[in-house]
């Protein structure tokens, strides 16, 4: 319910320092959901993912821009449309999910009961996730830190170079009015 | 914000304790929730909160530029060569029992050195993100335009 509020007033708003700091608001709420639904991990991530650095990055990005969103006269139709089908569907498709903490769910079928079962004498640690993170799925945490690497590497190359078109834009308009 | 007594102090009490706080995170993965991408981005998050009271010459003055980019490759490194050294020894790619004797033993060891090739990783890639961000405005203001007035002429 207060999720619904604050995804709503982060819509609304128009300062975009005050969304910021809404949507870490967001963050923590859902990190504090799923705590109550026992993913520590999940939890941990989005605690200091979503409500912090995303958020601290957000407001080093918004030194760059002015502070307020730019007012849009009229409503765009078609995003409205789309926007309404995918909800329309998700909320379908709710009916169909299998229930909530059934054992006998697929997702409770497929590999989860190995990795279960196998952690203790395989590794003899107590979290799966770390299990399954680093040791039976190891190879696609690899992709993750490489992906990281990689788009750590694009913003530098993005951003590490001084702004030269619009230098020359600036020199321009003082070429003008001199 | 270096003026202001109550950040600085606050900032004095927490920054150690957030970096004690991930480094708990990042080695006690296996025990408790946690790991190497939560325990990077809680490390250099401290360090942001110091760039941020301290300043940014000051922050780079104890973490340099050169190390975080050197950092940010290393950690990969560590994770692809532990998977290549299972190779050496006789093993498949990214396969830990052949690093110790004892099996258990072996992968425990094989997750924590993973792990924190990650969290290495992970926290020089989020530092330098920010870094560029940071760096970004001084660098719009010492090619002499102002930003507000560029956006409202554009």
């Amino acid at each position: 319910m207060f999720l619904l509020v604050v995804g709503t007033a982060v819509v609304l708003t128009r300062d975009l320092l005050k969304a910021a700091m809404l949507f870490a608001i967001y963050s923590l709420t859902i990190a504090g959901l799923f705590v109550v639904l026992d993913a520590g991990d999940v939890a941990l991530t989005e605690a200091a993912v979503g409500a912090g650095i995303s958020t601290i990055l957000i407001l080093a990005a918004l030194t760059l821009v002015p502070g307020r969103e730019r007012q849009q006269k009229g409503h765009s139709l078609p995003a409205l449309l789309i926007v309404l089908i995918t909800g329309a569907a998700l909320v379908y498709a709710v009916s169909d999910l299998p229930e909530f903490g059934n054992p006998n769910n697929p997702v409770h079928q497929h590999v989860g009961p190995y990795y279960v079962e196998q952690t203790y004498p395989d590794m003899g640690i107590p979290n799966m996730v770390a299990a399954v993170l680093a040791s039976y799925r190891s190879i696609d945490t690899m992709g993750e830190a490489i992906v990281i690497l990689t788009a750590g590497i694009a913003v530098y190359a993005l951003l590490s170079v001084p702004p030269k078109r619009r230098r020359r834009r600036a020199a321009e308009n003082k070429d003008e009015s001199q | 914000m270096k003026d202001n007594a109550i950040l600085v102090i606050v900032a004095r009490f927490l920054i150690p304790l957030v970096m004690l706080f991930g480094l708990y995170v990042q080695f006690h993965g296996e025990y408790s929730p946690g790991g190497g991408f939560q325990a990077g981005v809680l490390f250099a998050a401290a360090w942001i909160l110091f760039v941020l009271i301290y300043g940014l010459e000051t922050g780079l003055r104890v973490i340099p530029l050169r190390v975080i980019y050197s950092f940010a490759c290393l950690g990969v490194l560590l994770y692809c060569s532990v998977g290549l050294l299972g190779v050496i020894l006789g093993g498949r790619f990214l396969d830990y029992q052949p690093l110790l004797a004892s099996p258990q033993a072996a992968q425990q060891a094989g997750i924590i050195l993973v792990e924190f090739g990650v969290g290495v990783t992970v926290a020089s890639v989020v530092m330098m993100v920010f870094l560029q961000f940071a760096r970004r405005r001084a660098l719009s203001q010492a090619a002499g335009l102002e930003l507000d007035q560029e956006q409202d002429r554009s």
